[in-house]
């Protein structure tokens, strides 16, 4: 070390004219303790906040297990008109974790999308894509028509008219023996293609799957 | 028989004796009146002596306020009161209350309003309440906007008042899921999906708020424990640090109030 740089600042607390130094001291007792006392408490609040944050965020990332609910028997379904069905996707909570669904018989007339040709029937959730309110299919007007904003949706299940920002969600569909199963959940953009599920609101073309990211745990279908 | 010279009684201990009449007290027994207060002038100063408090009394409530202070600065007490009448109310509503919900939520509140001696009342009070306190905040928010109480060295109150209109928001939006009725459930569903379309957090806010992806079976206790615990006591150590600021800073005169010129401080007239 040159003289320069002692003569600035030397690591020594002596060196530096503390009162009270000891010999060969670089951190004073003083400074020490306070470090101390304030790793002490860092700790002990990082022990109770930590665990309270993890707690209070674990749900998002706690993985739902994929569930199949029969929905009745193949012949109740038809190939041109939907027929309400009621799932359960929240079990243990009575009537709030029921949703319903709108089925219908695959129809290789206006199911021309190359997505579903693998899918028996097509189940499209109730969930209006707008914010959430539960849509109705109405038989004459041959439209999905949610009441709270006036969102309207086609036999696809397509936006014609209103607020929403994609088409209505839809889910995955397999014939167990003589009956329908009802499967996860799943979003479609407005070419129907399909993406992991995502809430209401979030639009799914172009930048939008970007915007608005799917669960972590619900990456993959 | 004959009678015995009659001894003097021996003194008695100091503790027995009756006390000395007080100086300027009139004279003679003092009344239950008098005893009462003087009996609340021993405790009252018992405790100061030992907190000082009335000093800190004194500062916060005897304060200079400028001339043509008028009733519009009344509203932040009011909505403070509207604050305290909610708090109040539902400590009393959480009683009976159960986040439940497969039923019990919903049950519980028709219970308290139908059969609960004062409970439609008190529920009432709680629910028109908040109503009365989002109303309040904004009148308040516009005077001190109108007369520019907002401006230097109060800026760091503005700011507060922000925070705790945002936390009243948060508030009345968890509470409106509470009765668990059909437009408590749909409201919620669309709140939290308005939440959700907020670019790239909105998707992680909507499922912190549900504890999930779906509606779920903890939501409403999440809700609730939002609503009761956390904004709660945010909001009461926020309203005490507004207040402590507005009794430190003193408030604004109104904008139309003009100082009175001081012939002495004038430049002289050249």
């Amino acid at each position: 070390m040159s003289d320069k740089h002692a003569k600035h600042k030397s690591k020594y607390t002596a060196d530096r004219m503390i009162p009270g130094a000891f010999e060969g001291e670089t951190v004073t007792r003083r400074r020490f303790m306070t470090g101390t006392a304030h790793t002490a408490g860092g700790i002990a609040a990082a022990a109770f906040a930590l665990p309270a944050l993890g707690f209070a965020l674990g749900p998002i990332f706690k993985k739902t297990p994929h569930t199949w609910q029969t929905v009745g028997p193949a012949s109740s379904f038809s190939e041109d008109n939907y027929v309400p069905v009621v799932v359960t996707l929240t079990p243990g909570i009575g009537e709030a974790g029921t949703s319903t669904a709108y089925v219908r018989k695959f129809n290789p007339k206006i199911d021309t999308d190359p997505y579903d040709a693998s899918t028996p029937y097509i189940a499209i959730s109730s969930r209006c894509a707008h914010l959430g309110c539960p849509v109705r299919w109405v038989d004459a007007a041959e439209r999905f028509i949610c009441p709270c904003h006036g969102g309207v949706y086609d036999l696809l299940g397509k936006r014609v008219g209103g607020p929403p920002v994609r088409p209505l969600d839809r889910f995955y569909t397999r014939v167990e023996g003589e009956s329908v199963q009802i499967g996860p959940r799943f979003s479609v953009n407005s070419e129907l293609r399909r993406f992991s599920p995502r809430d209401p609101g979030e639009p799914l073309d172009g930048i939008g799957q970007y915007l608005y990211p799917s669960r972590p745990t619900e990456r993959k279908l | 028989m004959p009678r015995l010279p009659k001894l003097p009684a021996p003194p008695l201990p100091a503790a027995l004796q009756a006390p000395p009449p007080r100086p300027g007290e009139g004279n003679g027994k003092a009344g239950p009146l008098e005893q009462g207060k003087q009996a609340g002038i021993t405790v009252v100063d018992w405790v100061d002596e030992r907190t000082s408090l009335s000093g800190a009394g004194r500062w916060l409530l005897f304060r200079k306020v400028p001339k043509g202070t008028n009733w519009f600065y009344t509203l932040g007490s009011a909505t403070m009161f509207a604050f305290l009448s909610q708090a109040v109310t539902g400590v009393f509503l959480a009683m009976y209350y159960r986040p439940d919900p497969a039923g019990g939520a919903y049950e519980s509140i028709r219970h308290v309003t139908n059969e609960v001696f004062l409970g439609q009342f008190v529920r009432g009070m709680h629910k028109w309440g908040s109503s009365v306190m989002v109303i309040l905040i904004f009148l308040h928010m516009g005077r001190t906007f109108f007369f520019g109480a907002y401006k230097y060295p109060r800026e760091l109150n503005w700011v507060i008042g922000v925070v705790l209109l945002i936390l009243t928001m948060v508030m009345s939006f968890t509470g409106y899921l509470l009765p668990f009725d059909q437009r408590a459930y749909w409201a919620t569903i669309v709140g939290v999906n308005i939440n959700g379309t907020g670019p790239l957090v909105g998707p992680y806010l909507s499922d912190f708020l549900r504890g999930g992806g779906e509606f779920g079976a903890t939501t409403l206790s999440r809700f609730y424990a939002i609503h009761m615990l956390l904004i709660p006591g945010l909001l009461a150590a926020l309203i005490g640090f507004h207040l402590y600021l507005v009794a430190k800073l003193g408030t604004t005169a109104p904008p139309w109030s003009k100082a009175k010129e001081r012939p002495e401080l004038l430049e002289a007239e050249v």
